[in-house]
């Protein structure tokens, strides 16, 4: 049987890094984001929707393509970076998490979205004639009550940067111990024919995200039962 | 700055809606129970809503002489000291009976805190509900006291209730209407109370504000506007007039107990309060017929003198009679066009008003 070669355990420890931080940036990112969908009336409010759809519908190899472009020594953002003494950021682990974080958007904008839209105005109204502030009425309402969104934003997030491919080959290539993540790495193993190495990846992934899908629905029911 | 006043609510607001306008303006008390009245889609919840600065309408708002929204102020819901009662309970699900009711209480100063926990607890019988961690585990109208106790918990200045027992079914109105009419008795809050239930208003109200598409048509002191006939109140099915009358006599032989006013005497059902109570007592307008002599031989009981004040048509077959029983005391009678011209009954007639029901409101 193949075990883990250095390489590989390298790349499992890359994707979980990866996934991590693009799970918490994004938490950051997504919750005002969704929360302005989930209220605003403004006429752009849609537009704005369907840009953070967009990469569920759109090859993650377009993705990568003009996020290598704007990145790269020619575009807007690689300019800034290496002015900023930053350096350049394709083919770093910088820019997977970038990549990352565009590609898993919608994942974790829009169960955010729909829980803060399930919750309502009432709730809110309710707090505030009982003298809690904007933030406060966010943090002791809002928060809590969005609960099962974040949960399930968290796990999709994770789970589908961990699975991504595309975006992440496109941006980071496949330098070994530096951006080459699982599911590269599984892609190099079945190109040199190590179907034992493939296999042994491949499967960990399967039952990885079997594992996480179960998860999500048990919690899942938990969780609306508990809030309902 | 001459609209300010002080000891009275006093707003004036205009709002857009798409299929609505709202253009009012009223003064209340600060003491006493103010109904906001009129039919569905008259603008009482918008009205309330803009008074919590929960709908941002243009206009302005006075307490006791504060400014609460003006040309250049909008002070923002939570910096209002008002407790407001929705009309679904809204208790936050995620937290228990406790927390929610100590939801406001924790979010103002110490120093502010005027009512206690325990005596609203006390107030609400909420002793045993306070145990009970989850509120979905109650029922509506226990729900519904709780929102109740949490909004009284900020020590509100000013308590707005938008139809609190609409969503509740008859048993559940009856259960909750004792506290709301104790609350009005031993709670130094004035009230705006939103309905478009005229036994509500009767029972809890001494003050109207009539609201009509968006418009205050009227607004005054609960008895005098129950018993306007130029407003559409005294033409509801179930019109009538309330009476505030003191407990006088209990007769425990025949389980009655006689209520005294200015205008005479009633007899009712013999009720628990001590003599001396003060009481208000509603005789709805089908429930009077009108005599020109002393009836004999009637069963009814109640039989009071009265001066026609004034007879209005309502509809092809009916008119609406506003009797004086004194100075401040009014009754109204419905009967028919036919029994008007057969009694040749005119404004400025004596005549013996016979009741033939009367409601105990408290």
């Amino acid at each position: 049987m193949a075990t883990l070669d250095p390489a590989d355990l390298h790349a499992v420890w890359l994707t979980l890094k990866l996934a991590s931080v693009t799970t918490c940036l994004l938490l950051l990112i997504a919750t005002p984001l969704a929360w302005w969908l989930a209220h605003s009336r403004k006429w752009y409010k849609g537009p704005v929707a369907a840009v953070v759809a967009l990469p569920l519908v759109l090859p993650p190899t377009v993705l990568g393509f003009y996020l290598l472009l704007l990145m790269g020594p020619h575009g807007a953002v690689g300019e800034l970076t290496t002015a900023l003494g930053l350096g350049r950021l394709p083919f770093t682990f910088y820019g997977l998490v970038i990549g990352s974080v565009f590609f898993s958007m919608p994942f974790a904008v829009q169960p955010i979205q729909n829980a803060f839209e399930a919750i309502g105005r009432r709730p809110l109204e309710v707090a505030a004639t009982l003298r809690a502030g904007a933030w406060d009425r966010f943090v002791s309402v809002a928060l809590p009550l969005a609960r099962p969104g974040f949960l399930t934003a968290i796990i999709l997030a994770f789970a589908h940067t961990v699975g991504e491919f595309g975006v992440v080959l496109m941006l980071g290539g496949n330098i070994p111990g530096e951006t080459r993540v699982l599911s590269v790495a599984i892609y190099s193993h079945v190109e040199a024919m190590e179907y034992g190495a493939a296999h042994f990846l491949a499967g960990g992934m399967v039952l990885f995200s079997f594992v996480v899908l179960l998860g999500l629905y048990l919690a899942g029911g938990k969780l609306s039962k508990v809030t309902r | 700055m001459s609209e300010k006043h002080v000891s009275e609510i006093r707003a004036h607001f205009t709002l857009q809606l798409e299929s609505f306008a709202l253009d009012a303006t009223f003064s209340a008390p600060v003491v006493g129970v103010t109904a906001l009245f009129g039919p569905s889609g008259s603008g009482k919840t918008t009205l309330l809503r803009c008074i919590a600065g929960l709908e941002r309408a243009a206009g302005s708002l006075y307490m006791n002489g504060e400014v609460w929204q003006d040309d250049t102020i909008f002070m923002p819901t939570h910096r209002r000291p008002l407790g407001y009662v929705f009309q679904e309970a809204s208790l936050f699900p995620h937290l228990s009976v406790r927390a929610n009711l100590e939801y406001g209480f924790k979010r103002i100063p110490p120093s502010e805190r005027r009512v206690p926990l325990e005596q609203v607890v006390e107030w609400l019988g909420l002793e045993r509900l306070i145990e009970r961690g989850d509120p979905a585990k109650l029922s509506g109208g226990e729900r519904q006291r709780v929102a109740i106790g949490r909004a009284l918990l900020t020590s509100p200045r000013l308590l707005l209730m938008d139809e609190p027992l609409a969503a509740l079914d008859t048993n559940s109105k009856q259960d909750i209407l004792p506290y709301l009419e104790r609350l009005h008795r031993e709670l130094n809050i004035p009230v705006l109370y939103v309905s478009h239930a005229l036994d509500e208003v009767a029972r809890l109200a001494d003050h109207l504000v009539l609201l009509q598409q968006g418009r205050v048509i009227a607004s005054g002191a609960l008895g005098e506007t129950l018993a306007r006939l130029d407003l559409p109140t005294a033409h509801l099915d179930d019109a009538g007039a309330v009476i505030m009358a003191a407990v006088a006599q209990h007769d425990e032989a025949y389980h009655l107990t006689r209520l005294d006013f200015s205008g005479g005497s009633l007899w009712v059902g013999q009720v628990k309060q001590p003599p001396g109570s003060r009481v208000r007592a509603r005789v709805l307008a089908r429930d009077v017929s009108i005599a020109t002599v002393m009836p004999h031989g009637s069963s009814i009981t109640n039989i009071l003198n009265a001066r026609i004040a004034e007879i209005r048509d309502e509809g092809p077959d009916k008119v609406m009679v506003r009797l004086m029983l004194s100075e401040s005391h009014v009754l109204l009678s419905r009967i028919t066009r036919r029994s008007r011209d057969l009694l040749n009954l005119t404004v400025g007639m004596d005549v013996f008003a016979q009741i033939k029901s009367v409601a105990l409101m408290s």
